[in-house]
């Protein structure tokens, strides 16, 4: 089109200014036309393609800088290892998350970080992913039971490489217990016994924040496992278990015991705002990932947290731990080419998460026999803590299908917090349609 | 739909429509440059083909990023789709609406949310602009930067707002609670968190940029009113008040028109100071929040979040048109 103007524009020197304004404006037509189409073919990185096996490329959502250069470190001691070179993609992990759709069906890198669950699980369910039951084969004796039923697909087939995780638990501050003469509570009895004398102390017996929604899940999944089990909490977030019945306004009912004990002001602030309020010892405990000890920059607090897990209520004693596990996929592409099985492999044995962990200490490595000489005793705790669990949950947001969590668990959840109800005919009217949808 | 579409189409015959009235001064100087014999050629073959890529290239625009995309969310609206492959969609009649109008329990507190914020900006914003306007017009000392100060926050992005506002409305920290002398006692009010009072604070928040907005298009009508016509308003007697509202006023006629459809887009487009503050949930649910909510990220749910997009596009469509009849409506008239 623009070139076509360019006779006319020798010919008449009517308005040569206006002429090439217009071709200017063609041609950025033109591109602007382009954008949609170029964004349809996402991905877009078209790197070595499976068959050769000396070099891998690997997605990640691990941007900030702890982690990436943690990555970055393992990547190193991989590549010094085996001579394979890995080209790592660096994405901004709200953006990798939210456009995984789009990426696993263009041209995924071949192996990528992702999470256990539900998510995992769909999409190998969807067959974009690869299974690596032969790297589970060399590393399978370095994880526990409950890792490997976590990596395991629908199909029975083995997915993810678990890489590390972090336990949900009530944190304290042990020298405040102590002063105030608290005792851990074992049974959820017990735990309202001492959240009633906390409150009678004046300090608000449990900390709580859901501004942003999704930290109250942590303690509907404990309160939903220790009362119908850890199966009923997978069978119910994957919708195979209705949420119109007894069992989950047990869950409710039994919470709403709880609820004049947590922070009244939860809607208001962020679970940073409740980590200080822990430190400040304005709250007595804290039902939070260990992600939380990141707030407490001041090592003298940082060694006076504890923590303990969630008491038992009625079935499972305190089998169950809510540990979301983070770790490595290969895509569907990725499966062809063997240097990404190896780097998988690489990823589940204990040097290549020792790697990891020498720059990011602050999760738990997944292999046995990983390095703990730098644990700190609640970093120790951590990590027993998560060992001797038989089952190993994956947060709501992660074994849910991410609609049902987001978009219909938050306001309910939110709701309940406000006033205490919480219709269940409706979170089943709303999973209905939103699973249906997949 | 079908309005908004004949509308334009219909007004063809008076020089309305931007794309007519370009057409109609390219038949005159062609006319003149390429008249032969006596025998007026009204187009050449070039006249044509430029008058082609004219109409057709911002045609082409409008239909790729406009038009396909509406047209896809309607349809995607009667639909249920993971997103992931073609042959996994599948027809859903009207499940979609059925389910946002019955099930979702965000969906009409929002409906309700986004009235209110348009009465608040129609009775609140909207005339503290026209205020500030008409104080500021009045050749007081320092006026510009009075007008620099109040217009700043329309140069701020809501996002930011949202950040500043935070620090005004904080529960332990915050200068208000600060100022009311309740923060970090148990009395302090949690402006954001609790959800009687954070639709107000963020409506609060939302005008004093809404505020701004409206006053610089304010100052610039009320530097177009004929002097004269307050020149003979104050001759026949009438006081300031009656000079503002019986003529001044009337006399911004199309300002008013415009200030009236920003303040209704306005408020159906607001987004950004509830995602800022809690992503539009506990008593901050917006229309546009959920669409977001339901389309963008892991939530995606894309019938869903299809057939709010076209709830929210018929209501902005309201407005639309009653702008595009009047503006056209008057043109013809004249």
């Amino acid at each position: 089109m623009a070139a076509n103007l360019d006779p006319f524009q020798s010919a008449h020197s009517a308005g040569p200014g206006r002429r090439t304004i217009l071709k200017t404006l063609g041609l950025g037509a033109a591109g602007l036309a382009g954008i949609p189409l170029l964004a349809g073919c996402t991905g877009g990185s078209g790197t070595a393609p499976g068959a050769s096996s000396n070099s891998l490329t690997f997605g990640s959502g691990s941007s900030d800088d702890v982690p990436k250069a943690a990555y970055k470190a393992v990547t190193d001691a991989f590549t010094k290892k085996t001579g394979i070179t890995v080209a790592t993609n660096v994405v901004p992990h709200n953006d990798f998350q939210n456009k995984i759709n789009s990426y696993l069906q263009g041209s995924p890198d071949d192996a990528f970080t992702w999470f256990a669950g539900y998510r995992m699980q769909y999409y190998a369910g969807k067959g974009l992913l690869a299974p690596v039951d032969d790297v589970w084969d060399k590393i399978g004796s370095n994880f526990s039971d409950a890792m490997k039923k976590a990596s395991t697909g629908p199909d029975g087939k083995m997915y993810l490489v678990p890489n590390y995780n972090y336990p949900w638990g009530f944190f304290y501050r042990k020298s405040f217990w102590a002063e105030k003469g608290y005792a851990v509570p074992k049974t959820f009895d017990e735990l309202k016994t001492l959240a009633t004398k906390m409150k009678s102390d004046g300090i608000v017996p449990i900390g709580f924040a859901d501004k942003d929604g999704w930290p109250a899940m942590g303690t509907f999944d404990y309160i939903n496992m220790r009362l119908n089990g850890y199966q009923f909490h997978v069978d119910l977030t994957a919708h195979k278990e209705s949420w119109d019945q007894k069992k989950v306004s047990d869950v409710f009912d039994t919470w709403k015991a709880l609820l004049p004990f947590q922070d009244p002001n939860a809607l208001g602030q962020t679970w940073q705002d409740a980590a200080k309020a822990l430190e400040a010892k304005k709250t007595g405990m804290y039902l939070l990932g260990s992600f939380v000890t990141q707030q407490f920059t001041d090592p003298a607090v940082l060694a006076d947290i504890d923590f303990f897990p969630f008491p038992e209520i009625a079935v499972e004693g305190t089998d169950a731990v809510e540990a979301p596990i983070d770790g490595l996929l290969l895509s569907k592409k990725g499966g062809d080419n063997k240097a990404a099985h190896d780097f998988l492999a690489f990823m589940g044995t204990a040097e290549g998460q020792n790697a990891y962990a020498s720059v990011d200490s602050s999760n738990i490595a997944t292999v046995k026999g990983a390095d703990t000489s730098k644990f700190s005793p609640l970093n120790k705790k951590c990590a027993d803590t998560i060992a001797n669990a038989k089952h190993i949950s994956q947060f709501l947001d992660r074994d849910a299908l991410p609609a049902m969590a987001n978009n219909v668990m938050i306001p309910a959840l939110q709701s309940f917090i406000k006033d205490g109800t919480v219709d269940v005919k409706n979170l089943e009217a709303q999973a209905k349609t939103l699973y249906a949808a997949q | 739909m079908s309005t908004t579409a004949a509308k334009p189409a219909g007004a063809g015959s008076e020089p309305g429509a931007a794309g007519q009235t370009t057409a109609g001064k390219r038949q005159l100087s062609s006319g003149r440059r390429t008249g032969k014999a006596g025998k007026v050629r009204r187009l050449t073959r070039r006249d044509k083909l430029v008058l082609g890529i004219m109409v057709g290239v911002p045609t082409l625009i409008q239909l790729l990023l406009v038009w396909l995309p509406t047209v896809f969310s309607i349809a995607l609206s009667f639909t249920r789709w993971n997103g992931l492959d073609l042959s996994d969609l599948k027809g859903a009649g009207t499940d979609n609406y059925r389910f946002v109008v019955q099930d979702y329990p965000p969906f009409w507190p929002a409906v309700q949310h986004n009235v209110l914020w348009l009465v608040f900006l129609a009775l609140i914003a909207t005339p503290l602009g026209l205020l500030l306007a008409v104080l500021l017009d009045q050749n007081i000392r320092g006026t510009k930067i009075y007008q620099s100060i109040f217009f700043t926050p329309v140069m701020l992005s809501l996002a930011l707002i949202g950040i500043i506002w935070q620090l005004f409305y904080n529960r332990d920290s915050g200068l208000l609670n600060y100022l009311l002398g309740t923060a970090g006692t148990p009395a302090a009010v949690d402006w954001f968190g609790n959800s009687n009072i954070n639709i107000w604070a963020a409506m609060v928040a939302a005008t004093w940029r809404h505020a701004g907005y409206v006053m610089i298009l304010y100052l610039a009508g009320l530097k177009g009113v004929d002097p004269s016509l307050r020149e003979a308003a104050s001759i026949d007697g009438a006081n300031a008040v009656q000079t503002f509202f019986r003529v001044v006023f009337p006399a911004m006629r199309p300002v008013n028109i415009v200030i009236v459809v920003i303040t209704i887009i306005e408020s159906l487009r607001a987004f950004d100071i509830v995602y800022v503050i809690n992503r539009g949930t506990n008593g901050l649910e917006l229309l546009s929040a959920l669409v977001i909510q339901n389309l963008v990220g892991e939530g995606q749910v894309i019938g869903v979040g299809s057939a709010l997009a076209v709830i929210l596009l018929v209501i902005s469509l309201i407005p639309i048109v009653f702008y595009l009849i009047r503006t056209f409506g008057k043109e013809s008239k004249a």
